[in-house]
């Protein structure tokens, strides 16, 4: 399998981001090039969410600069994220569990609906037509997720594996060129973790989407990632491909507990 | 002889192939096949299809497919595969439909016995596996898949993508316009049409080679005794390598020109089911009672008033329904009260099932309990039963309207001969047996005595109206050490009517009594556990749970009640029982693909257990090795409690 990584396209740069007095992330810089499977790891409260909302536009760092494709960023809102093509979920599934599978999905089309509320509410002209062409491309996401069976159900209703799979099929409605995945696997068991992996490679593979993943297990980490950025206590301690950084002594101190 | 078969209604049109040419001529526009894809159902018409067979059929030409060569087709319910089908018959070839959810290894042995050269396969999953038996089956030359999803990095020179293999039939048909023409027209009925290897209950699968002549006929009568019209929809959804689907599915579409439509995945069924609303259906028992089961379950969540209103309008469906439906005579008030049921309650219910526009119904494959059938023709639907094997193409008695017995198969089939031997082996004759087992003379020469019956293996007996009653397999029906007539198949019948038991196992041949192995249907008893507040873990669990037992044994004791009434087998009411720590699986081998029970396989396996068991022991460690879908094994292990059951003395009545 060739797979083309491409140049960098997001840039971190001296990100450094406190609440008040409390570090959450000091002096961390690394990059995402294009098509590539980016990991981020480290022990619980090592800042690696606080890092995906840095990218994300929801938290804004005090020091450090943020490159997009070249151009450096504002401070930028998370619905400027979605139009630039930056989709994501969540550690803790945030879907409308009253809602059907297929509603929620549609959901991750918004920003790429042109008529207004009222035409929506009253389910008239432009948007009726837009609805149907949306909803072409939510059913390709749902062949491609193999989630069929719950089309209709709420998902409320769904099993804890299946309601990632959703959250992961409204992150690819958007058509994003870059997906950021907060603990896809966590609570998971092995099959659901095997699926959620294939998922995300063929996700990679089949429209060349750059993902930026944070997990635990390391087996996972290690299997699907191209590059794997390692933070501890708010710091970079190792950043490289995946042999390089099992490898690094500090990495192994921080997983091991050793000196602490 | 499959020569004399009667093709009176569908003259000069013996060949699968020309049966399609004729739709696609006389009703071009009329719907084929339907599949789901994206969400919404697509329709291809018999013009469309016809078109996409010849290009397929020219593809396969093109690629070197031979008359006489066999082609392998594993997948799902596909439209595309069904057109496989008839794309091989058109060049003389025979498809071999092969079980699609076997692991590569059992396939192995179909693939080498049929010498495949070319295989039809649904996705990337089904092409993985032809890659990994590649090596062994020297004689695979190209793969053809349906499905491009991951395909994108196999680069091997033998894949074809199968609308790359449609563009090359095109170009190939337009080049040489008469080739295929030529080669359907040398289709005689008498060639073999498909080869269907038996799912191998005993020793290595064998393949049954049917012929045209065959399967039409079969198709023929069903479609006569049942007035199957070409403007019916059936489901197509069980596996392609089953006779009752090629039956169902193939042949008699093709002979009475019905639609059939394939549902979204294997999990969709239900929701594609009620889509649909098919005019015929057809399932295995355990499907009408899963079926049943989700109802119950469901009924028992619902409100006291809307279980009131069922249980009124069952018990008046159960008095009165199938008279209805079979148009005896039924008083007034009965009638007044069925058709307020059938506003209320039947329909409604038919409805939520799919089954509104139900002509009728099959099953087969195993016997089923009297209750269940009952219950579905109380409700309105003309579910029948019908008996035949992959040797007669499923088709040796029917049901006819109106003649309905619960615990009969139905009447010769038109065409069919049948006779009991003096071992009450059921032995067969017609135009619908097949014409050999491939490569087998020795197996063929065992199954089709001199004067040409086929014997079934079933035990059985006509009644004095000519209906045909089958009591189990005959080589299963045994002796207790008493010499009372065991035949386990119809206990565990009896035992799996309960919504909670999913499969027994009886054992009793040679002994002083009856013992048994019970499974638990997880679904209901765990809704059941729930709603008395009974924490469990998984199945093994709950399987082991107190109340759990005590449920069961009740079930039993019914049973061992109802048996003590029926002199023949009142001697085989069940004395103990356990519950297996483990559901019976296909892949741990205990049960076929086709979900029956391996029982000579299950005794071996369990043996510590089925000793236990007429010890008199109180209970039994166990340890099993179970396969996980993806191949990986791991242990279970359990201390089984052995229950007894009350069982009745039996009154002799007076002669």
């Amino acid at each position: 399998m060739s797979k083309k990584i491409g140049d960098v396209i997001l840039d971190l740069q001296n990100i450094s981001l406190r609440f008040g007095g409390v570090k959450a992330l000091t002096d961390i810089s690394f990059n995402v090039r294009q098509h590539e499977i980016r990991a981020i790891i480290g022990p619980n409260g090592a800042g690696k969410s606080s890092m995906l909302n840095v990218i994300n536009g929801v938290y804004h760092p005090q020091e450090g600069k943020i490159f997009w494709h070249g151009n450096e960023r504002k401070k930028m809102e998370p619905h400027m994220a979605a139009q630039q093509h930056i989709a994501r979920t969540f550690q803790n599934i945030a879907l409308f569990k009253g809602m059907t599978v297929l509603d929620n999905i549609m959901t991750g089309r918004i920003t790429k609906m042109k008529s207004n509320f009222i035409e929506h509410a009253l389910w008239f002209g432009r948007a009726r037509k837009e609805e149907l062409a949306h909803r072409q491309k939510v059913e390709e996401v749902i062949d491609f997720l193999e989630i069929q069976h719950i089309r209709k159900t709420p998902v409320g209703r769904l099993p804890y594996g299946l309601q990632k799979r959703v959250e992961l099929a409204r992150a690819l409605a958007a058509e994003p060129s870059m997906l950021l995945l907060d603990e896809p696997m966590a609570g998971m068991n092995v099959e659901e973790k095997q699926d959620m992996c294939r998922f995300i490679l063929d996700v990679n593979d089949q429209f060349g989407t750059t993902i930026v993943l944070i997990e635990h297990d390391m087996g996972v980490v290690m299997d699907i990632s191209d590059r794997v950025v390692v933070l501890d206590y708010g710091k970079k301690i190792g950043d490289g491909v995946p042999d390089e950084v099992k490898n690094n002594e500090d990495v192994i101190k921080a997983y091991l507990g050793a000196g602490h | 002889m499959p020569g004399q078969a009667n093709f009176a209604s569908v003259d000069g049109l013996h060949t699968f192939p020309r049966l399609l040419l004729n739709h696609a001529r006389t009703r071009p526009a009329a719907p084929a096949m339907r599949e789901k894809y994206l969400g919404i159902w697509q329709t291809w018409s018999w013009a469309d299809v016809n078109e996409r067979v010849r290009a397929l059929a020219c593809g396969l030409a093109s690629l070197g497919f031979k008359r006489g060569d066999n082609l392998a087709i594993i997948g799902d319910n596909r439209p595309h595969l069904y057109m496989m089908m008839t794309a091989a018959q058109c060049l003389g070839g025979v498809p071999v439909p092969l079980y699609q959810d076997a692991v590569a290894a059992e396939m192995l042995f179909v693939l080498q016995d049929a010498g495949i050269r070319f295989a039809v396969v649904e996705d990337q999953e089904q092409v993985d596996k032809m890659l990994e038996v590649m090596g062994e089956v020297g004689t695979l030359e190209h793969v053809i898949y349906d499905d491009p999803r991951g395909m994108r990095h196999y680069t091997q020179p033998f894949l074809h993508d199968i609308h790359e293999l449609m563009e090359m039939g095109r170009i190939h048909d337009r080049n040489h316009p008469d080739f295929l023409n030529t080669e359907i027209e040398k289709g005689h009925y008498d060639d073999v049409s498909v080869m269907l290897y038996t799912s191998g209950t005993t020793g290595k699968p064998k393949g049954v080679c049917q012929t045209h002549a065959a399967f039409i006929a079969a198709a023929q009568g069903g479609v006569q005794v049942d007035k199957l019209g070409a403007d019916g929809d059936i489901l197509s959804y069980l596996p392609m390598a089953w006779v009752g689907d090629h039956l169902f599915s193939y042949a008699q579409a093709l002979v009475a020109g019905f639609t059939i439509n394939c549902p979204e995945s294997g999990e969709t069924v239900m929701t594609d089911l009620r889509e649909i609303g098919p005019t015929c259906y057809f399932a295995p028992p355990r499907v009408f009672e899963s079926l049943l089961t989700s109802v119950m379950i469901r009924m028992e969540d619902a409100g006291k008033l809307k279980q009131k209103m069922f249980h009124h309008f069952m018990a008046v469906a159960k008095r009165c329904g199938a008279d209805i439906l079979d148009g005896k005579s039924v008083g007034f008030g009965d009638r007044l009260q069925y058709w307020l049921g059938n506003l209320l309650v039947y329909g409604p219910l038919r409805n939520v099932l799919g089954m509104s526009r139900i002509k009728v119904a099959y099953t087969a494959g195993a016997a089923i309990g009297p209750e269940l059938f009952r219950f579905y023709r109380s409700m309105g639907i003309n579910l029948k039963q019908f008996y035949g094997q992959t040797e007669t193409c499923a088709y040796v008695c029917l049901q006819p309207d109106g003649q309905i017995k619960f615990d009969s198969v139905g009447q010769p089939a038109p065409g069919v001969e049948i006779k009991i031997a003096d071992n009450g082996e059921v032995l067969v004759k017609g135009p619908m047996l097949l014409k050999e087992y491939y490569k087998r003379p020795d197996a063929t020469a065992e199954t089709i005595n001199a004067e040409g019956w086929f014997m079934t293996g079933d035990a059985g007996f006509l009644d004095e109206d000519g209906h045909l009653k089958i009591i189990d397999r005959a080589k299963d029906v045994g002796k207790l050490s008493n010499g009372a007539m065991f035949a386990p198949n119809y206990i565990e019948n009896k035992l799996k009517f309960f919504q909670h038991i999913k499969e027994v196992v009886c054992f009793g041949h040679d002994r002083d009594m009856v013992c048994a192995f019970v499974n638990i249907d997880v679904g209901a008893v765990g809704n059941w556990a729930e709603r008395r507040g009974i924490a469990y873990s998984g199945y093994a669990d709950l399987a082991g749970k107190p109340e759990v037992l005590e449920l069961i044994r009740e079930c039993v004791e019914q049973i061992n009640a109802d048996l003590v009434h029926d002199a023949m087998v009142a001697d085989s009411q069940i004395h103990r029982f356990l519950v297996l720590h483990k559901e019976l699986d296909p892949d741990d081998d205990e049960l076929t693909r086709t979900r029956k029970v391996r029982r000579n396989f299950v005794a071996e396996k369990y043996k510590v257990l089925i000793d236990a068991l007429y010890a008199g022991k109180a209970n039994q460690f166990i340890e099993t090795e179970v396969k996980f879908e993806d191949g990986r094994r791991g242990k279970v292990s359990a201390d089984l409690r052995i229950i007894d059951a009350k069982t009745f003395p039996i009154v002799k009545k007076a002669a």
